[in-house]
C-alpha cells in the first residue's frame, strides 16, 4: 500500500540490511532452520515488508467490518458490540439423563442446548443393531424414535429455547421429530430456531458418518434446507464444516478450499432446485477448526471470509449483503492436543482460542486438556471454558476489530491463503465440481497426503512438538479418567423392544409405505418424514427405506 | 499337510482355501501337491474378468453383482488384484471395502492380491487362485483386476467372460485405451451414467465397435454394451442379463470349451517352460558354470548365439524325426 | 519359492468414522513391505476375523478412537482363538487409556500403541513380532 518512490526506498533498504547486518549475522550465527514453514507446510519468509503488501487495496481487498468483502469481519462492531458465543457442545448417556442436565443449564440462564447424538443415531442405525455394540450413548445421546425426542425436551419450551443438533446424514429424520415435537407443544415452526450440521459431503471425504452416496443424501440435505425455508425461517440448515477437515490432516489452506467447495455444492444444488440464492444462502453457515499457529489461522480466517463473499457474490450473483457473509462457529484442534503432558493442552487451546477470536468467529467451543485421554472431566471442561473467557475479557484482542489488519505478514499470508484456495477451487471445478472430486478420493487424497508429510515432519524432527519429539517427561499415567457406563445400549434396547410392540403397526406401515413412494417421486420429504416419526418410526427403520432406494455409500479407501 | 489341506478345500474350509491360495501366491511347493489333488475338482465355475480404469467402478460392480448371483442361489469367489509397489515391494489392498455387506455370507469368497511386481494387470498366480477357489466348489469365480495399466489383456488367459468397465470422465476414454484392450470384451459397460457424458460415451463406444475390424471378425451380433450405476444398483440387471446370456452363448456354440481347451494347451506349455526354465537355471547357476560362460561370452571367446545351441543340445534330445 | 510377504489387515471396528490414523498406518506399512488390506469403518469383529481369515493374514492392527476397545479388542481375539488362527498377532492403537492396556493383554491383544507412537517403532513391533 506504499506508493512507488517509497517501494523504492524500502527495497533499497531491504538490500543493504541483507548485504551488510543481515550477511553478518547469518555468517557468524546461521539461523535454526534452513526453511521455515508454518504448521500447514506454507513457506514463511524471514521478514515481510511492504514490498510484500505492494498489491494490497484497501478499500477492494480489506474494506471496513461488515463491508463486502468482509475481510476485517462481518459486523460494523464486532466484539466492541458482544463477545462471540461459548457454545460448549456436551452429551451423553440417555435421552432422559441429558435433559436433567439440559434443564440445569437453562435454569442457569442458558438459552441455547446444543445436542450430540451417539454414534448409532449419526450413522442411522437403531441402538438394538448389530453394528451398534457398544456404541450406544457413547458420545452422545441415542435417539432412536420421537419418544426418545420427547423425554429429551421434557419441560422444555421450544419456543423459548435454540437447538443446534451435531446430525448429517439423518438430519431430515431428527429435524422432522424436533419439529412434531413442536406442534405437540403448540409452538408453531416460525417460532422454532436451531441448526442442523447436515453437512453430508464431509461425512465423505473425512468423518466417517455417511449413509448414502453422494448425490442421493445431497437431494436430502437440499429437502431440508428447501423445507425450512419455507416452513421453518428461523432455523439455520446446514453448518458447512471444515473443522473435521482439518483434524483429518489438511493443511490451513485446504480446510478452507474444500469446505469452500463443499458450500460451493450446497448452493448449487439449492440453486437447481429453483431456490433464490439471496433467500438461502443467508442461512448457510460454517464451522472451521482453530490451531497453534495464531497467525496463519487469524489469516485464514480472513481469507475465508474474502474468498466466500467473492463465491457467492461472482459465482451466484447474490446481492443481499447477508447471502454472501462467511459466518461462522470455531472449535479448538482436537488433534493438536497431546496425551503427554496433559496440562500444556491448555496453553495450546489458550492460543487456539486466541486466534479464534483474532480471526473474527460468531461462535467458539474450546476443548478440554484431557480429551486425548479420555471424555473430558467437570475440571477440564471449566478451565477450557475459562479459556476462552480469559481471552475475551482480558487479552484486549477484543477490543479493536481485526487488529491484525495491515501486519505486512498476516496480509500477505492471507493473500497466500486466498490464493491457495482459488488455486484448489479450480482444480475442482475442472474435474466437474465438488462431488466427482469427492467420487474420486482427489479430495481425499490431498488430505491424506498433508497427514502423511506431516506426521513425517513429526517423526524425523524437522518439526517440533513439545512433549511428542521434544521436551519428552517419564510421566506417571494419568488418573481419576471419566469412563461411561456400558449399560445405557441394553436399556435402549429394550425401549426399542416395547416401541415396536406397542405402536399402531397400519399407522406405521403406512407411514413408510408413503415415505417410500415420495422418495421414489422426487418429492420433498420432509412432509412424509415427519409423518413417519409421528407414526413412531424409528431412525434405524426410515433410513433403511431410503437404503433400499439409494444404496449405500462405500468410500474410496485408498487413493 | 498338503494332501489334507487340499481335501479340506474340497470339503469346503475356507480357511484351508486361504492358506492354499497363501501357498501359490508363494510359490510354496506345497501349492503344487495341493492343486494336483484339486485338479478333478476344476473347471466347473464361471469365470468373469472385470477390467477398466481405475475408479471406473470394476469393485462396486463386483459388489453388485455379487449380490444378484447370490440371491440366485449361486457361490460367488473374488480375487481382486491391486499393484505392488516396485520400489518397497508392499501394497494396498482396497477393494474389500466396497464388498463389504457380503460379510458373514459363507457363500462368498474375497481374497485381495497384490501384483508382486507382474505387469499386466494380474498377478502370476492369479490363474491359480482362481482355479482353487473353482474346485472349492465357487460357481462364480470373479476377477477384478489392476486397472492402472489400461494394456491388462492377462484376463484374457483366465477369464470365461470379460467385462471392460468404462465411465464418463476427462479426456477421451475410448482413445486412452492402449490397443488390445478394446478388443477383448465380450460386454462393455459404461458405468456411472448418472453423470454427464455418459449417453456421449454410450454412443462412442458403440460406434467404435461397429467399427472396429477385430471385434467384427470375432462376433455376428456386436457385443453388448450396458448402462449401469453401480452405487445406485441401476442396471445390474441389464448387466446380468448380458453375463447370462454370454455364458448361455459360450456353452450352446462350443466356444467355451475351444476357450478353455487353447487356455489349456496355453498353460500347460508355460507351466513346462517355467519348471524346464527353473530346471536349467539350477543346472548353470551350479559351480559357476553360467558366470563362466558370461565371461566367455563378454570377452568374445564365446559366442552367445553357439552357447544356447549348445546348452539346448546338451540338455534336451529332440528325438529325430 | 519368494520371499514370504507380511500380510496385515488394518481395521476400525465400530462406528468411530476417524481413520486419519488408520490411513496413515496402512501407507506406512506398504512402504515398508507389507501387504496391507484395509477393510475400512464400521467392521463387527465377526467381520475382520472374517477378513483375516480369508486373506490368510498374519496380523491384524484394530484402531480406535470411541471408546469401545475394551468391548471390540478381546472379542477379536477371542474370534481367531475360536477358528483356530491364535497365531494371528493382534495389535491395537488410539485412544486407550493406560488402565486398560494391561486387561487388553490379558485378553490376548499382542501390543497397544497410544497417541504419538513413532510409526517406525510399530513396523518393527510388528516385524519382531509375527509369528513363523
Ligand atoms: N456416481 C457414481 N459413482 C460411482 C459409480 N460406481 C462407482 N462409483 C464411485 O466411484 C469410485 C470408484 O469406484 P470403485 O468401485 O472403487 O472403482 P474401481 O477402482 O474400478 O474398483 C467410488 O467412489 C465409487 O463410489 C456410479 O455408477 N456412479
Ligand atoms: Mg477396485
Amino acid at each position: 500500500m506504499a506508493d512507488k518512490t517509497e517501494l523504492e526506498e524500502i527495497k533499497k533498504g531491504r538490500e543493504t540490511w541483507e548485504k551488510g547486518p543481515l550477511n553478518k549475522a547469518l555468517s557468524r550465527f546461521g539461523e535454526r532452520k534452513k526453511k521455515f514453514t508454518s504448521i500447514s507446510g506454507t513457506p514463511v519468509n524471514r521478514i515481510y515488508t511492504p514490498e510484500d503488501t505492494a498489491t494490497l487495496r484497501y478499500q477492494t481487498d480489506l474494506g471496513f467490518p461488515g463491508n463486502y468483502p468482509y475481510t476485517r469481519g462481518v459486523q460494523p462492531t464486532m466484539y466492541r458490540g458482544r463477545f462471540w458465543t461459548m457454545r460448549q457442545y456436551a452429551g451423553f448417556g440417555s435421552a432422559a439423563e441429558t435433559n436433567a442436565r439440559y434443564r440445569y443449564l437453562l435454569e442457569k440462564g442458558q438459552t441455547g442446548l446444543s445436542v450430540a447424538f451417539d454414534l448409532p443415531t449419526q450413522a442411522g442405525y437403531d441402538s438394538d443393531h448389530a453394528l451398534s455394540m457398544g456404541e450406544v450413548g457413547k458420545v452422545g445421546v441415542a435417539i432412536d424414535s420421537i419418544d426418545d425426542m420427547r423425554v429429551l425436551f421434557d419441560r422444555i419450551p421450544l419456543d423459548k429455547v435454540t437447538t443446534s443438533m451435531t446430525i448429517n446424514a439423518p438430519a431430515t429424520i431428527l429435524l422432522g421429530m424436533y419439529l412434531a415435537l413442536a406442534e405437540a407443544q403448540n409452538v408453531s415452526w416460525d417460532k422454532v430456531g436451531g441448526t442442523v450440521q447436515n453437512d453430508v459431503l464431509k461425512e465423505i471425504i473425512c468423518r466417517g458418518q455417511y449413509i448414502y452416496p453422494p448425490g442421493p443424501t445431497m437431494r436430502l440435505t437440499v429437502d431440508l434446507i428447501e423445507f425450512c425455508q419455507k416452513h421453518v425461517p428461523r432455523w439455520n440448515t446446514i453448518s458447512i464444516s471444515g473443522y473435521h477437515i482439518r483434524e483429518s490432516g489438511s493443511t490451513a489452506a485446504q480446510e478452507i478450499a474444500f469446505t469452500i467447495a463443499d458450500g460451493i455444492a450446497y448452493a448449487k444444488a439449492c440453486v437447481d432446485r429453483g431456490m433464490d440464492v439471496d433467500q438461502f444462502a443467508g442461512r448457510l453457515s460454517f464451522f472451521f477448526n482453530a490451531f497453534t499457529n495464531v497467525l496463519e489461522e487469524a489469516a485464514k480466517f480472513r481469507a475465508a471470509r474474502r474468498v466466500w463473499a467473492k463465491v457467492m457474490k461472482e459465482r451466484f450473483g447474490a446481492k443481499n449483503p447477508r447471502a454472501m457473509m462467511l459466518r461462522y462457529h470455531v472449535q479448538t484442534g482436537g488433534v493438536t492436543l497431546t496425551a503427554q503432558q496433559p496440562l500444556n493442552n491448555i496453553v495450546r487451546v489458550g492460543l487456539q482460542a486466541y486466534a479464534a477470536s483474532l480471526g473474527g468467529c460468531q461462535s467458539l467451543h474450546t476443548n478440554s486438556y484431557d480429551e486425548a485421554l479420555c471424555l473430558p472431566t467437570e475440571e477440564a471442561v471449566t478451565v477450557a471454558l475459562r479459556t476462552q473467557q480469559i481471552v475475551a475479557e482480558e487479552s484486549g484482542s477484543t477490543d479493536t476489530i481485526d487488529p491484525l489488519a495491515g501486519s505486512y505478514y498476516v496480509e500477505s499470508m492471507t493473500d497466500q491463503i486466498e490464493a491457495d484456495v482459488n488455486e484448489y477451487i479450480e482444480k475442482i471445478d475442472a474435474r466437474g465440481g465438488t462431488l466427482q472430486a469427492i467420487e474420486e478420493g482427489y479430495i481425499q487424497k490431498e488430505i491424506q497426503n498433508s497427514a502423511y508429510r506431516f506426521q513425517k515432519e513429526i517423526e524425523s524432527g524437522e518439526r517440533a512438538y513439545v512433549g511428542i519429539n521434544k521436551y519428552q517427561m517419564e510421566e506417571p499415567p494419568p488418573e481419576n479418567l471419566l469412563r461411561i457406563d456400558m449399560s445405557v445400549g441394553e436399556k435402549e434396547t429394550e425401549k426399542l423392544k416395547a416401541l415396536r410392540a406397542e405402536r399402531n403397526p397400519d399407522a406405521w406401515q403406512a407411514a413408510l409405505g408413503h415415505l417410500r413412494e415420495v422418495t421414489k417421486s422426487g418429492d420433498n420429504v420432509m412432509p412424509a418424514v415427519i409423518e413417519a416419526v409421528k407414526a413412531r418410526a424409528t431412525v434405524g427403520e426410515i433410513c433403511d427405506v431410503w437404503r433400499e432406494i439409494f444404496g449405500e455409500y462405500r468410500p474410496k479407501e485408498f487413493v | 499337510m498338503p494332501s489334507e489341506l487340499a481335501r479340506q478345500v474340497l470339503d469346503g474350509s475356507p480357511r484351508a482355501l486361504a492358506r492354499v491360495i497363501t501357498w501359490v501366491e508363494n510359490d510354496d511347493p506345497r501349492a503344487v501337491e495341493c492343486l494336483e489333488i484339486l485338479y478333478p475338482h476344476m473347471g466347473r465355475a464361471h469365470i468373469l474378468g472385470l477390467t477398466g480404469s481405475p475408479g471406473a467402478g470394476k469393485s462396486s460392480l463386483t459388489d453388485q453383482l455379487t449380490h444378484h448371483f447370490r440371491n440366485a442361489g449361486k457361490t460367488v469367489g473374488i480375487v481382486a488384484v491391486d499393484p505392488s509397489s516396485p520400489f518397497t515391494g508392499g501394497a494396498l489392498l482396497g477393494d474389500r471395502i466396497r464388498m463389504s455387506r457380503h460379510a458373514g455370507d459363507p457363500g462368498v469368497f474375497i481374497r485381495s492380491m497384490a501384483t508382486r511386481g507382474f505387469l499386466g494387470g494380474l498377478a502370476q498366480t492369479t490363474d491359480n487362485v482362481v482355479k482353487a477357489m473353482d474346485a472349492a466348489g465357487k460357481d462364480v469365480v470373479i476377477v477384478e483386476t489392476v486397472g492402472v495399466g489400461q494394456d491388462e489383456i492377462d484376463i484374457m488367459r483366465i477369464a470365461d467372460t470379460i467385462c471392460l468397465i468404462l465411465a464418463p470422465g476427462y479426456g477421451d476414454i475410448i482413445q486412452s485405451m492402449k490397443a488390445g484392450v478394446m478388443e477383448i470384451a465380450d460386454i462393455y459397460v459404461i458405468n456411472k451414467s448418472d453423470h454427464a457424458g455418459a449417453d456421449q460415451l454410450y454412443t462412442e463406444v458403440n460406434s467404435r465397435i461397429l467399427q472396429d475390424s477385430q471385434i467384427r471378425k470375432r462376433d455376428r451380433e456386436p457385443p453388448p454394451v450396458v448402462k449401469t450405476v453401480a452405487t445406485e444398483k441401476r442396471g445390474i440387471d441389464d448387466l446380468m442379463a448380458a453375463i447370462e446370456s454370454c455364458r448361455c452363448q459360450l456353452k450352446e456354440s462350443g466356444a467355451l470349451l475351444e476357450k478353455r481347451r487353447e487356455r489349456i494347451r496355453q498353460q500347460t506349455f508355460q507351466m513346462i517352460q517355467f519348471a524346464l526354465f527353473q530346471l536349467l537355471e539350477k543346472e548353470l547357476a551350479q559351480n559357476g558354470r553360467l558366470d563362466r560362460l558370461v565371461d566367455a561370452i563378454i570377452e568374445k571367446k564365446e559366442n552367445p548365439y553357439q552357447a544356447m545351441r549348445e546348452i539346448v543340445d546338451e540338455f534336451i534330445k529332440v528325438p529325430a524325426g | 519359492m519368494a520371499k514370504k510377504k507380511l500380510k496385515i489387515i488394518v481395521a476400525k471396528p465400530g462406528l468411530d468414522g476417524h481413520d486419519r490414523g488408520a490411513k496413515l498406518l496402512c501407507r506406512i506399512f506398504a512402504e515398508a513391505g507389507m501387504e496391507v488390506v484395509y477393510t475400512g469403518l464400521r467392521q463387527t469383529p465377526e467381520m475382520i476375523v472374517e477378513a483375516a481369515l480369508q486373506e490368510d493374514a498374519d496380523v491384524v492392527g484394530l484402531s480406535s478412537l470411541s471408546g469401545v476397545h475394551n468391548y471390540f479388542f478381546p472379542r477379536v481375539v477371542s474370534l481367531l482363538k475360536e477358528k483356530d488362527m491364535a497365531d494371528v498377532l493382534v495389535v491395537g492403537g488410539g485412544i486407550i487409556p493406560d488402565e486398560d492396556v494391561s486387561s487388553l493383554k490379558a485378553a490376548g491383544v499382542a501390543e497397544i500403541f497410544g497417541p504419538g507412537t513413532r510409526t517406525d517403532e510399530i513396523v518393527q513391533y510388528i516385524e519382531g513380532n509375527v509369528a513363523g
